[in-house]
């Protein structure tokens, strides 16, 4: 069941969405060859919680995961795509890393994800960062009132395979509001004109991940790190969009 | 923060489900209803669509007919067309 928001959830979401943009705006920052992922997770949690925040995804249990996340952030490298879980391990000259952050601010979650280059990186990274940027950006401007869910969908699977890579299908972006995951789920591919109609105060996460090689995705034995098959490097941006009755408002992102 | 992709979400249409055969009127049983052999052997009970009611169009035994089957009854169709 889709849950609509009244203009003053939205505004508080907008708040939440706020403190994730600046959170990942630091952790931008910060992002350098020779820093752990761990320190990332440090830097993330004390600044969300200085703002009277929670880290959403700290002891969340997903469907499939035996454990809680551990982590306030996932901290994914290369050909880790998502939920990957931030520790010892080291950023290198040439990674590429995708940062997911989410927070729990007055009851409501907001959730946004970037990809981040460690030091120079080679251009088939640049190119894969571009094209899932592009891809995010395009699917943020079919969220008006009175197109349907698939076209936001389509466009991601449009723009990813005109530039030759695959969408993952095992994961997938979502419905947000006073839980981290609601109704309804947003593709990353599908046939256009299709699904429910968007309507002002549908709020959504919507997340691209593109990967170089297939589409398929294993989960690593941690149960959540979740990697391509075939081991090519995977990319992820996320924003949430609210839908408002002159367009739409990404709350992610500072004004 | 993605969520595992649930494939009992809504995105799926219904439609896709549906199954398409084609298949041989057996007999004619009151209230439209139909008894079809299908290709593949299988004998089903038939109600012809409403839109095809609504044209008169005529069904008799040995027309060859295309069958919509849902995967949950497959003892069960509707007939969709009557090939000339």
């Amino acid at each position: 069941m889709i849950i609509y928001k009244s203009e003053d959830e939205i505004k508080i979401m907008k708040r939440a969405g706020e403190l994730v943009a600046n959170v990942l705006l630091k952790l931008e920052n910060t992002v350098k060859p020779g820093v752990s992922t761990g320190y990332l997770d440090k830097i993330a949690e004390e600044m969300i919680v200085s703002h009277n925040a929670k880290p959403a995804f700290k002891g969340y249990l997903g469907r499939i995961s035996k454990i809680p996340f551990p982590g306030t952030i996932c901290a994914s490298i290369n050909e880790e795509v998502v939920h990957g879980i931030p520790g010892k391990r080291v950023l290198k000259e040439g990674d590429l890393i995708s940062i997911d952050v989410g927070v729990r601010l007055d009851g409501f979650f907001g959730d946004a994800a970037r990809s981040f280059k460690v030091g120079a990186v080679s251009r088939k990274v640049d190119k894969i960062m571009q094209t899932t940027w592009d891809a995010l950006n395009d699917a943020v401007d079919k969220c008006v009132a009175g197109n349907r869910l698939g076209d936001i969908s389509n466009v991601i699977e449009l723009r990813a395979k005109s530039n030759g890579y695959s969408v993952v299908e095992d994961f997938v972006g979502h419905g947000i509001g006073r839980n981290m995951h609601e109704d309804p789920q947003v593709l990353n591919y599908g046939p256009a004109h299709q699904g429910p109609l968007l309507k002002k105060g549908i709020v959504l996460a919507i997340e691209p991940m593109l990967n170089e090689g297939g589409s398929d995705v294993e989960v690593l034995g941690d149960s959540w790190t979740v990697v391509t098959k075939d081991r090519k490097i995977s990319c992820h941006f996320e924003d949430t969009v609210a839908i408002t009755s002159e367009g739409s408002i990404i709350l992610t992102r500072p004004d | 923060m993605p969520s595992f992709l649930d494939i009992k979400g809504d995105i799926i249409s219904e439609k896709e489900e549906i199954i398409e055969v084609e298949g041989t009127i057996l007999e004619a049983l009151p209230n439209a209803m139909f008894r079809v052999e299908l290709e593949n052997g299988h004998k089903v009970l038939a109600h012809i669509s409403g839109k095809m009611r609504m044209h008169y169009i005529k069904i008799l035994p040995g027309d060859t007919v295309r069958v919509e089957l849902s995967p949950y009854d497959l003892t069960r169709g509707r007939i969709i067309y009557r090939k000339k």
